[in-house]
């Protein structure tokens, strides 16, 4: 049976910063989702359905917000779903907005995701003991470090490769107005001689806590040819999920992700992700996750990851660029970092990415992950509809 | 088919049926249990009713809390129960295992999956949950006060009696009659004929309250040709939405619930008389408030399980009134069913799905 083509017709993100005391939650969301329907040249009206997504709930200290948010996101009278899949929300969410449209459920949708850090401390919220269960240690930075070494191990990657991937990236996000960091006096020495936090994950190769939202409207193909501006369309999507913790897990490059990845370029026709995709915005909290993405995704060959990031394929001005945004290392509203990886690449196939737009990308990946490793949610858009 | 935009009901781009229910023994405590420990059996059992794997499974989607469990990503370890491996095809709404449903109906109808494994699963015993549905209440206004899930309860149950729609014998009378029909209801938690009880929140009383319990639910979808390999009788899903209205109870007429009424349009509800309706009703005079908005006569047989007077398991709840419909259809006992789901308080956010029994 056949699918609606999904496009993305309007895209809207707040100003990412460590607090934003002059805002509500409401507050917040309203901003990034106005911003969306004014790119798409849109009212609220115009709206049949909103999917909202952030990550635990315990980040704000409110339960299910979705219903507190239902007026500030003009949801009244319309259905409003809320997605939960850890850090891989952001991405899901906008899959689970998208596929209402794909099913002609609706015609256009909002779909947001946001993260206001500023009311919590994100690693003691996601460190609570926890009887007979293995508890996330010292936050996500004290989980993935071990599997960065593991990584380190595995290829033989020098130790220099995950500063590299930092002040890229921090460089990245001085193009990027929303983005939170702008470190105009970023050098590499700087990176590398921050404090060492993880072992071997120092202080300038973390992602900040982020307060932030970012909203897409998602369209059909009668709503796409409306829109004023140019559409990025939606070639492949895919969610994919595994278990925490068992035995034969590999941390390095889980399946899941190999799977999703496989699934999205199967549905959108890609044969060699190298060659055919001009931009990737891909979920990296910590620098490491560059080089170990690279081959999850299969932009490299296993332990050939790091090869790429060092030799600057993946700078703005290189082959493969990747983050061109800042990436979630210059922004990290938790629960709307995928989705602003999704939005970006949508941003850089409509040509409307402003001063980190990559020359000529027609076909870009937004790219998402949470949990343990184990959730992933991953797009492919390019800048003209797809081939059925 | 036609797309709904804002318009009237819609017919699904493909047939798809609820075709296996399975739900746990609704409990007030399960102390002995983990919440995974509390999933499993039914995730079996839901399972062995269709013969199918979980690697058989195009899609699973679940329902739950955080705020219920404690702590953050509560149900990474439930998707570790249900044995993601080889990885999975899977989401997660943090919402009644109803919208889980929904969300899963609208894969199926991408065509992206055949089959989908649908749960959800609440644990109100380890904290208060009258507290702790407080929090789901504007954060700035509201929930600074506490103002706990019955109190709010007892005012649209003090409007409705204002309104004179109800007064409180009628409303025990709803108590008594769910209660009744939950004794043929093995899984219920409160069963068989009970006194009113003393006042909770005036006007609502103990017997106009859900008992406070632990459980669990799941439920497989399928479309084409798998229905009928997997259900003699399937429940086929002719229609279904979900429609919220403002957060604010000042804002709200509290004696309707134009939400519910729309997602039925949208569900097709009312183009054919219905003879069942599972309503998602913890109050007793919720249901007085549903049966007016899905215009649901004296003819129709009203939560035959007890509902969710009768066993009310957060963030299940919804979803085992679309399984009891479901399974109702699926024993022959009814043609053509209305299931509904609630969320967020007095009623603010609903489902209505209509199911069944020919295709």
């Amino acid at each position: 049976m056949s699918k609606e083509p999904v496009a993305v017709v309007g895209i809207g993100q707040t100003k990412h910063v460590a607090a934003r005391h002059d805002v509500s939650i409401a507050g917040l969301v309203r901003e990034a989702a106005q911003r969306a329907l004014a790119d798409a040249q849109l009212t609220w009206a115009d709206i049949d359905a909103v999917v909202i997504g952030k990550a635990p709930d315990f980040f704000e200290g409110v339960m299910m917000p979705e219903l507190y948010l239902a007026d500030a996101l003009g949801a009244v009278g319309k259905p409003m779903l809320r997605v939960h899949t850890a850090g891989s929300v952001g991405g899901s969410t906008a899959l689970v907005a998208a596929n209402l449209v794909a099913a002609r459920v609706h015609r256009t949708v909002l779909t947001l995701a946001f993260e206001k850090q500023s009311e919590s401390n994100a690693m003691w919220g996601l460190s609570l003991p926890i009887p007979f269960t293995q508890p996330l240690l010292a936050g996500a930075g004290g989980f993935f470090a071990p599997h960065v070494r593991a990584y380190m191990r595995r290829t033989g990657a020098p130790d220099t490769v995950g500063s590299l991937v930092a002040y890229k990236d921090r460089r990245n996000a001085l193009l990027n107005p929303y983005a939170h960091l702008h470190e105009h006096d970023i050098t590499l020495e700087k990176v590398q001689a921050s404090p060492m936090l993880w072992d071997p994950i120092r202080y300038s190769e973390t992602c900040p806590s982020s307060d932030g939202a970012c909203a897409m409207v998602l369209t059909d193909r009668a709503g796409a040819a409306r829109s004023p501006h140019p559409a990025a369309w939606v070639h492949g999507g895919a969610m994919r999920s595994e278990p925490t913790l068992f035995a034969g897990k590999d941390f390095v490059s889980p399946q899941a992700g190999k799977d999703c990845a496989a699934e999205v370029y199967r549905q959108a026709h890609i044969t060699d992700p190298r060659r055919e995709i001009d931009a990737v915005e891909m979920y990296v909290p910590f620098s490491w996750y560059e080089p170990m993405w690279l081959e999850n995704l299969g932009f490299a060959a296993e332990g050939e990851g790091w090869k790429l990031t060092e030799s600057g394929v993946t700078e703005l001005d290189g082959d493969l660029p990747v983050n061109p945004s800042g990436g979630v290392l210059s922004t990290n509203p938790i629960g709307a970092s995928g989705m602003i990886r999704f939005a970006e690449a949508a941003l850089q196939v409509r040509g409307r990415a402003g001063e980190h737009q990559v020359e000529g990308a027609r076909k870009a990946l937004g790219h998402a992950y949470g949990g343990g490793a184990q959730f992933f949610s991953m797009w492919l858009v390019g800048a003209e509809p797809p081939t059925p | 088919m036609a797309p709904t935009g804002s318009g009237g009901p819609a017919r699904p781009a493909r047939d798809v049926a609820i075709v296996a229910f399975a739900q746990t023994d609704h409990l007030r405590r399960t102390d002995e249990l983990s919440e995974v420990e509390m999933l499993m059996p039914v995730l079996h059992r839901v399972l062995d009713a269709t013969g199918l794997k979980t690697s058989d499974i195009g899609f699973t989607c679940s329902g739950s809390s955080d705020y219920l469990a404690g702590r953050a990503f509560s149900f990474t370890m439930a998707l570790d129960g249900v044995g993601a491996w080889p990885p999975i095809s899977e989401s997660h709404v943090e919402m009644d295992g109803a919208w889980a449903l929904y969300e899963a109906w609208v894969k199926i109808l991408t065509g992206e999956a055949d089959t989908a494994l649908v749960y959800s699963y609440g644990k109100s015993s380890p904290g208060e949950v009258r507290d702790v549905l407080t929090r789901q209440l504007d954060p700035y206004y509201v929930a600074p006060l506490w103002p706990d899930s019955v109190a709010l309860a007892a005012l649209q149950a003090q409007a409705l009696i204002d309104a004179g729609e109800a007064d409180e014998a009628a409303l025990a009378s709803i108590a008594d009659r769910s209660r009744a029909s939950a004794t043929a209801n093995p899984h219920a938690q409160v069963r068989g004929s009970r006194p009113p009880g003393d006042y909770v929140v005036r006007p609502l009383r103990t017997g106009d309250c859900p008992p406070v319990g632990d459980g669990a639910a799941a439920v497989i979808l399928a479309a084409g040709d798998r229905v009928r390999e997997l259900c003699a009788r399937p429940a086929w899903i002719r229609g279904m939405d979900h429609r919220i209205e403002a957060h604010s109870l000042g804002v709200r007429d509290l004696t309707d619930s134009p939400s519910s009424r729309l997602a039925a349009t949208h569900a097709g509800a009312f183009e054919r008389p219905v003879d069942t309706a599972e309503l998602h009703a913890p109050f007793t005079s919720q249901e007085v408030v549903l049966r007016k908005a899905l215009k649901l006569g004296d003819g129709v047989a009203v939560n035959p399980s007890g509902g969710a007077l009768a066993a009310n398991p957060v963030m299940a709840a919804g979803l085992i009134r679309l399984g009891e419909a479901a399974a109702r259809i699926h024993r022959g006992e009814s043609d053509r069913a209305l299931a509904h789901a609630t969320s967020g308080p007095c009623l603010q956010q609903n489902l209505v799905a209509v199911l069944e029994g020919e295709s």
